[in-house]
């Protein structure tokens, strides 16, 4: 059986891998998940047959609860808040991390040969898996809005965070030495306290690089717990997705330019001076019927989405919009760049799904040189990536971010929920330029405002 | 165990964490969010571990941490999948109209 079990995770393990990379085309991507799903269901199956495996009654119940609670919930939840549910599911793992180092730590025996190296590895996995849990759950309740998406801050804050990371590398480098149960809950604390401080200062705009960081903790996590237990299975998938999110996490801070420690220690958008430029010229607003006519009547439209389409589930009225330009006669693009939204993707996600067709949407470098001869750009719930502040303003805490050039197209039409800042903090000199004209209120209506003067042209 | 010592171990890290890097390293801005849910699937694979702890567990104690061990980790696994398979299918139905 030891066999059988040992082909079934080697098999498994292949199988993750091939899945993964099948998931890196879009041609392929469907079938990547199919496959990773399969070797999951084997590797849990064969599981089951462990020779000395107790409690199979109670696994079974676990194994059914988790199951439902998390795919019930996955199923009904909208699309537009999917990267919070990602960072949930994400914290599960690395929480079941942590509560695997918490029942070998507490069973006091992880019988092998060397046993100090394991006991270490357990330890290592428990701290970054417990780091991860109530990280990415604070991501979540950030992401949710059931806590504020503003950095939080207090006087030496990094001071206090280190001393509790501290407590929890101490604790943890003791537990090699004894398994007093005081010293196992300390580190427990201690850890889950860190994750939470970590996240606490990290604003809503740099959740996505979190979450992704986060996800290659508890990939570690995994890998660490997987040495412990002696299963080749955890740790080559921990491993690869500790790497791969690794990357993944610098691509996004890369495209945000943004450091990975900025993110993490610098808290954006607070007393930064020197972020604010003298914004001349006025906010100037226009009806949605003398909007529609700008659009109705100009050759080419592109249309730039943010956070803010998401957030009002605007996707829908945003297709129909194109489809009625299109009716007119009018050359419809969707820009897409690549940190608008929550993730790197998410856009793309939340328009894929409203029916836009995938030739439709463009990057930032495919469409960038195009605004000058755009007619009308219409900026529905973008701010920080269409801020011209990016190019021109070194004293900008975004200075340097590659950004959508809409302010170089004809006309600009802002749609925004109402005249504050952007995640940023920092104001926005195209909504005063002479050629922008905002239209203020929720996406969704507003859309529709405009699909409806549209109709009647 | 299969594994002889921690330096097998090693090797398999050094040979995954290349796998996992080279896996990425090519993909398109698009499917960076589906991707990241699909890793997140992959580590789901911590539920094998969380039933060997439970499976382990003697005491009510060490019973207890290990059921909820094997809660959260199926929660990772399903939630994972679940999400993954949404995200990509919008894209094969694109590539059906097409």
């Amino acid at each position: 059986m030891e066999h059988v079990i040992q082909a079934a995770y080697f098999i498994a393990a292949a199988l993750f891998i091939f899945g993964l990379r099948q998931m890196s085309s879009p041609k392929t991507a469907r079938n990547g998940i199919l496959w990773a799903g399969g070797a999951m269901g084997l590797a849990v199956v064969v599981t089951f047959f462990m020779p000395g495996l107790h409690n199979i009654g109670l696994i079974l119940i676990a194994v059914i609860i988790g199951t439902a609670a998390a795919w019930i919930s996955a199923k009904r939840v909208e699309m537009t808040n999917m990267p919070q549910m990602v960072a949930i599911y994400n914290g599960l793992g690395g929480g079941a991390a942590a509560a695997i180092a918490a029942v070998e730590l507490f069973r006091g025996q992880i019988h092998f040969a060397e046993q100090h190296v394991l006991i270490l590895l357990a330890v290592i996995g428990g701290l970054i898996g417990a780091i991860a849990f109530s990280g990415s759950m604070v991501a979540f309740a950030k992401l949710q809005r059931l806590i504020s998406e503003r950095p939080m801050t207090f006087s030496n804050q990094q001071m206090v965070n280190l001393i509790v990371l501290g407590i929890g590398v101490v604790t943890g480098l003791i537990l090699l030495f004894t398994d007093a149960s005081p010293i196992i809950v300390i580190f427990f604390a201690a850890a889950l306290a860190f994750g939470v401080m970590m996240t606490l200062p990290i604003g809503g705009a740099d959740m996505p690089v979190v979450i992704s960081l986060y996800n290659a903790l508890t990939g570690m996590a995994v890998a660490f717990e997987g040495f412990a237990l002696g299963n080749a299975a955890m740790i080559v998938a921990g491993t690869v997705v500790g790497a791969a999110g690794t990357l993944l996490t610098q691509l996004m801070a890369k495209a945000m330019n943004r450091p990975l420690s900025n993110v993490l220690f610098g808290a954006f958008g607070g007393d930064q001076d020197g972020g604010d430029t003298e914004v001349t010229g006025s906010l100037k607003e226009i009806e949605p019927d003398d909007a529609a006519i700008m659009m109705g009547y100009a050759g080419k439209v592109i249309i730039v989405t943010g956070y803010g389409m998401a957030m009002a589930q605007a996707q829908h009225k945003v297709f129909e919009l194109a489809q009625q330009l299109e009716e007119k006669g009018v050359e419809v693009k969707f820009a897409i760049h690549p940190v608008a939204g929550r993730m790197p993707g998410h856009m793309n996600v939340l328009l894929a799904e409203a029916g836009v067709p995938y030739d439709k949407l463009f990057d930032l470098e495919e469409i960038n040189a195009e605004f000058q001869s755009t007619d009308v750009t219409l900026v529905i719930g973008a701010n920080d990536v269409v801020n011209p502040a990016a190019r021109s303003n070194s004293s900008s805490p975004i200075y340097g971010m590659p950004i959508l050039d809409v302010d170089y197209s004809g006309n600009v039409l802002v749609i925004k929920r109402g005249r504050g800042k952007g995640f940023a903090g920092i104001e926005n000199e195209l909504f005063y330029a002479d050629n922008t004209r905002m239209l203020y209120g929720d996406a969704q209506s507003m859309v529709n405002d405009l699909v409806q003067s549209v109709k009647q042209l | 165990m299969m594994i002889e010592g921690v330096w097998a171990a090693l090797f398999i890290v050094m040979l995954a964490g290349f796998a996992g890097y080279e896996v990425i390293s090519r993909v398109p801005v698009i499917l960076h969010t589906p991707l990241m849910s699909g890793s997140n699937f992959v580590h789901g694979i911590v539920l094998v571990g969380a039933m060997v702890a439970l499976g382990h567990a003697e005491t009510g104690l060490e019973q207890t941490i290990g059921f909820i061990a094997v809660v959260l980790a199926a929660g990772n696994a399903a939630g994972g999948y679940v999400a993954t398979e949404r995200m990509l299918e919008m894209f094969e139905e694109k590539n059906k109209r097409k």
